[in-house]
């Protein structure tokens, strides 16, 4: 497997939406076309380029088991998925530490901020 | 700097449709619930990315009560909002609610129980979101995700 990032196809695969919806559904382990397609509410055929996508990018593999091909992250996904749930975290603790900051105003009026 | 250390957030999933946040706050429960349900409070903290405001507030904290925060990105144009409403209250302690997204279109239910408990000289709260089922769960994580997707988006545009 080449495990060699492009960078370019990454980026215009994270570009829309959907295609981050579905790396984030597939965190959560291996999904079939079908069973992406009836939560995104898409036609398969709709799901499948998205998934083209993703996997020309290097972020998702296919195998085959019997006649369906599960789809799960690549080494690459899960690593944006990592940046992600950090990125995530990191805008609920900055939101918090704005709450500490009202709390800290709210007890002491005259100071406003950064006592 | 000792105090975030000491208040450190967690964020967890439980099972296949729960969310947790955890959070220590140096302030009573009273106060960290009032924070929550007053919007002129609530307009000053509860934020997306740098620059974002709140323009519109809406928190009626009874049971049965609405709910409807609407953003603004930096450049004064729409960004997204949310509705809601309020199941069960506490007064000081607890809110129950459920809330949806609107990107435009609506996401499922989030049903929220959000707890303020005494700890020491502050409050531990918990923040348990339940969603409809995995799929909706991990879209959730995806979009709140987004939001600072496109902070980062803006920022690689101006260096290119």
């Amino acid at each position: 497997m080449d495990v060699e990032l492009n960078l370019d196809a990454a980026f215009s695969a994270l570009a829309d939406p959907t295609r981050r919806a579905i790396l984030a559904r597939l965190a959560l382990g291996e999904a079939t076309v079908s069973e992406l397609a009836g939560p995104f509410e898409m036609t398969q055929p709709a799901i499948s380029q998205h998934l083209k996508v993703l996997e020309g990018a290097g972020l998702i593999s296919a195998r085959t088991v019997g006649t369906k091909r599960p789809r799960r992250l690549e080494t690459a996904g899960i690593e944006v998925m990592d940046e992600w749930l950090a990125r995530l975290r990191k805008s609920l603790e900055n939101r918090y530490e704005r709450l500490d900051d009202v709390l800290a105003a709210m007890e002491n009026p005259k100071k406003e901020k950064g006592q | 700097m000792s105090k975030t250390m000491l208040n450190k957030m967690t964020l967890q999933t439980e099972g296949e449709t729960h969310v947790v946040v955890t959070r220590r706050f140096a302030a009573s429960p009273e106060a960290v619930y009032r924070a929550h349900t007053d919007p002129k409070l609530i307009q000053r903290w509860l934020l997306g990315p740098e620059g974002w405001v709140m323009p519109v507030c809406i928190n009626e904290a009874r049971v049965g009560g609405k709910i409807r925060y609407e953003w603004t990105k930096p450049d004064g144009s729409k960004g997204f909002f949310i509705t809601g409403e309020i199941l069960e209250i506490g007064p000081g302690h607890r809110i129950v609610h459920v809330e949806r997204m609107h990107l435009p279109d609506a996401t499922p239910d989030n049903h929220v129980e959000t707890r303020f408990d005494r700890e020491d000289a502050g409050t531990l709260m918990t923040m348990r979101m339940t969603l409809p089922d995995a799929q909706t769960r991990a879209m959730m994580l995806a979009s709140g995700m987004e939001r600072g997707m496109e902070a980062s988006y803006a920022r690689l545009e101006e260096m290119i």
